[in-house]
């Protein structure tokens, strides 16, 4: 019924085109000026204060851009950005304080390299078992579980994680203290599997099926369909997801301290690691001086850091799509 | 398949097998998440929890305050970001007509969505509560939330406008209506859909966020009533169940906080879900 | 729309009238008739506003316990607490951003340089804690430093099972941690396995750890793990009072000298640091000095 009265309106809209368009040709009726200046005046303002809205997001990004510079860079400057980025000692509140973020970096790439290792494999193999092989009622089911998996918040993550996985690892590898670099990765890629699996899976649905009938028509096995023809085309979209995971494995701050033993060490699997974005959150509340310019810093470094990443990965898509 | 090779066919069992393990890990990842959580959790959900304040002379704990403060937050975050949110949208679809202003700002948008929680939480801290002087509040938080839901709200409101068919548009200019009119009365109201699912996505995210507050809205767990407690610190419920379980050893609250989330966050994928099938049905009558 | 923005609306004045309501029910204090058992001489009524608190985690439950009971008997002013360390709360005090900073160590000299004054309102030992299961129950000063900066690695050598021992800690910015390596000697060169941000933490990790050794606020312990004797002397509030259990510190209220604190921030602060405050002190694990 909606439909019938837009037709309306389009065919009611048509006439009055015509008919005004028929009053332009005669010449403008003087009455009319005031009645449609007024109401112009108002279409402009709304204009103004639409495009005003618009540009607010513009308008954050720089806040955040300038304000991260702003504070970051004096430390930077009194460090030295080469003992900054590359000195291995963080020592803040000792007496002849370091502030060498190295470990933190590394931890931060490894903590992201190792989620993304075991979590892309997983979410990928899903993603395909959900969009090409899954009936539609467990894949129903499925990709409900994985929205909630996707819902639940990172502390839950955090909470399961220390009382769950730190004993266990502690009991599993006779270690002393569970809390690792091992139980972060494990906590990050749990907390990225949603993420990639919902982005492959709309990645690998878009497939037109006239690519997967033209492969089975010339004889390859279903399985070989998916991942020989319905992969490689979907391979843009499934690179978008391992994107999204990187991000939020990289900028995960509450469920990672809660696992991780936040000491300032070189990364290692069994050794207590800090992150860059766990540095910042357990110093921030106490600190003062040039240890608190030096934590503005690292939060520089981190954005950076995902503004780069961000940028290559795009880039790297940008060229496969046109390529 | 009748000339498929052998090692074709072990090839194609492998993938298949493999594909099987992994949708089989996911879901006992989930099912041992929730499973756990309610398990630990339900049984400590009492009345006395749910409805009173913490008190260290009785050494009692209630999270009430808690569940207020996330009430306060949510109510007042999506009130600003709703408006800025569809605004922004709303120019983007209906009166942009500079593509690279376009371009910069679903850029900007895209890099906003990308920004990890604790930069937010930092740059809050320093924007919101030192410069503007809103001191550490849920205001704070609740400006700081604004900013990390924008896209959201952006990207759901412009995706359904972008539905409302363009003969629509045409039919009220027709007729003589102002730009302003037709979206007020023939898009908007066409695309509440939309707005609705984004709105939910949003109240998804805020319920589960707290690397962000730690710093803008602080821990306090004081009764207040809706204006007076949006400028007093106030804690919400994640960032109460990372002080419970992190700094007072108090699992038991923390797993009923995380229980009540766990609720929360399913409630929300169902009203998100069945929004989104009442919507279409009503479209294809 | 407009039905949108009407519901919405609705919807705020809703919770507004609900969340109104609330407030009259919401500053009792929960079940606690029998606690407040020594109201503040001077309860005032006139007086209305936030008293905002900051810092020390050890501190928790004496803040607590006092602000609920100040709380109780002055019905207009409310008494807020952030749980976020004993450098962070002199910091907070010093910028302004909260009327009373709670410190667990005595100020340093260029805190008190910079315009901050101490008042202390408690001593509190830190207890030495290890899990149940650990067969150890006494170690001297000396022992206990060469422990945390790495001479001794191995339970057994105290007797113990032949494990490896956890360190577990506090933050750089911890008045706890301030207070245990200066008195130990170990400043700086504590080799930690884990540097945790609160007390509580400090005792739940140990609790799950049957070879980790912590420190935290005598005040906070609870029977999660198991406190040791140190140069056999058993931590208690007689022995901390007269000095027999050395590994104590003051717990202080931090202020800014020179400026005036709020009414209602005055009278909380006359009110701990009165001889009516010393029960509540006493029943939340200090050692009250007043």
């Amino acid at each position: 019924m909606r439909e019938t009265s837009a037709e309306n309106m389009v065919q009611v809209g048509a006439d009055a085109v015509f008919c005004g368009l028929e009053k332009q040709a005669r010449g403008n009726d003087s009455r009319m000026s005031t009645g449609a200046a007024k109401k112009n005046l108002l279409e402009t303002v709304i204009h103004g204060i639409f495009l005003i809205l618009g540009l607010i997001t513009v308008a954050c990004v720089l806040l955040i851009t300038v304000y991260l510079v702003l504070s970051g860079l004096p430390a930077i400057g009194k460090i030295g950005l080469t003992k900054f980025l590359f000195g291995k000692t963080w020592a803040s509140t000792a007496a002849q304080p370091a502030f060498g973020i190295l470990p933190f970096i590394l931890t931060s790439v490894y903590g992201t390299a190792g989620a993304i290792a075991v979590g892309v494999p997983i979410g990928f193999l899903t993603a395909i078992y959900l969009a090409k092989m899954a009936p539609a009622g467990i894949k129903a089911v499925v990709g409900g579980a994985v929205s909630l998996l996707a819902g639940i918040p990172s502390v839950v993550y955090g909470l399961v994680g220390m009382l769950v996985l730190v004993p266990g690892i502690r009991k599993l590898f006779h270690m002393p203290d569970g809390a690792s670099l091992l139980a972060a990765i494990v906590v990050l890629a749990v907390m990225i599997l949603p993420s990639i699996i919902k982005v492959s899976v709309t990645a690998l649905e878009a497939v037109p099926k006239e690519y997967e009938d033209a492969s089975l028509a010339l004889g390859a096995t279903p399985v070989e369909t998916w991942f020989r023809v319905s992969v490689p085309a979907a391979k843009s979209g499934i690179a978008a997801s391992v994107v999204l995971g990187v991000g939020r494995a990289i900028g995960e701050a509450m469920a990672v301290m809660m696992v991780s033993g936040n000491v300032a060490n070189m990364p290692s699997l069994f050794e207590s690691v800090c992150f860059l974005t766990t540095a910042v959150a357990k110093e921030m509340s106490y600190s003062s001086g040039l240890q608190r310019q030096a934590l503005f810093s690292i939060a520089l470094v981190l954005f950076l850091f995902i503004m780069l990443i961000n940028a290559v990965l795009n880039f790297f898509l940008k060229r496969d799509k046109e390529g | 398949m009748k000339n498929v090779s052998a090692r074709r066919r072990t090839y194609g069992l492998a993938m298949k097998s493999l594909m099987l393990l992994a949708a089989g890990v996911t879901c006992a990842l989930v099912v041992f998440m929730v499973v756990y959580v309610l398990y630990k959790g339900v049984p400590n959900i009492t009345w006395q929890l749910l409805s009173t304040s913490p008190s260290y002379l009785s050494d009692t704990i209630g999270i009430l305050p808690d569940i207020l403060n996330t009430l306060y937050i949510v109510i007042y975050t999506l009130f600003l970001v709703l408006p800025l949110g569809v605004g922004a949208a709303i120019y983007l679809t209906e009166y942009a007509a500079n593509r690279k202003l376009v371009g910069i700002i679903e850029y900007a948008a895209e890099t906003l969505s990308g920004i990890p929680s604790i930069i937010y939480g930092l740059v809050g801290m320093l924007f919101f509560c030192e410069f503007l002087g809103m001191q550490t509040s849920l205001q704070a938080g609740a400006f700081t939330l604004v900013i990390m839901n924008l896209p959201t709200i952006m990207r759901t409101t412009q995706e359904s406008l972008k539905t409302v068919p363009q003969s629509y548009r045409e039919g009220a200019f027709g007729l003589g209506a102002g730009k302003w009119r037709v979206i007020r009365t023939v898009v908007l109201p066409n695309s509440v859909d939309g707005i609705l699912t984004g709105c939910i996505l949003a109240v998804g995210r805020i319920l589960g966020e707290s690397a962000a507050l730690l710093f803008t809205a602080g821990f306090a767990h004081a009764v207040n009533n809706y204006f007076v407690g949006l400028h007093r610190p106030g804690a919400t419920l994640t960032v109460a169940l990372y002080v419970y379980a992190k700094e007072q050893g108090e699992f038991e609250v923390a797993f009923a906080i995380a229980a009540i989330l766990m609720a929360l966050a399913l409630i929300i994928n169902l009203a998100a879900g069945l929004v989104g099938w009442y919507f279409k049905r009503r479209k294809e009558l | 729309m407009k039905k949108f923005l009407s519901l919405a609306l609705a919807l705020t004045c809703a919770v507004s009238l609900l969340a109104g309501c609330q407030k009259s029910g919401g500053d009792q204090p929960s079940g606690g008739s029998s606690a407040a058992s020594n109201p503040p001489a001077a309860s005032n009524t006139e007086v209305t506003g936030a008293v905002a608190t900051d810092g020390s985690t050890s501190m928790e439950k004496v803040i607590g316990a006092l602000g609920e009971s100040f709380m109780g008997a002055n019905k207009g002013i409310t008494v807020t607490y952030n749980p976020t360390g004993s450098g962070s709360g002199i910091q907070a005090v010093s910028e302004g951003r909260c009327d009373i900073g709670l410190s667990s160590r005595a100020l340093k000299d260029e805190e008190k340089a910079s315009g901050l004054k101490e008042t202390v309102v408690a001593l509190d030992g830190i207890a030495i804690i290890v899990s149940p299961e650990n067969p150890v129950s006494d170690l001297d000063v000396e022992t206990i430093a060469k422990i945390y900066t790495g001479e001794i690695t191995n339970w057994k050598d105290l007797g113990g099972s032949d494990a490896e021992i956890v360190l577990i800690g506090r933050e750089a910015g911890s008045g706890t941690r301030d207070g245990f390596e200066s008195i130990t000697g170990t400043k700086d060169a504590c080799k930690y396995r884990q540097e945790l941000t609160s007390t509580g933490d400090v005792i739940t990790t140990v609790s799950q750890n049957p070879d980790a050794i912590g420190y935290a606020s005598l005040a906070a312990v609870s029977d999660k793990v198991k406190t040791l004797t140190v140069g056999g002397v058993t931590p208690t509030e007689d022995t901390v009072k007269d000095g027999s259990y050395v590994i104590q510190r003051p717990f202080v209220l931090v202020t800014k000298d020179g400026a005036q604190l709020s009414d209602a921030a005055q009278l909380f602060f006359d009110y701990a640091t009165s001889a009516d405050a010393a029960d509540i002190i006493s029943k939340a694990g200090a050692v009250p000095v007043a």
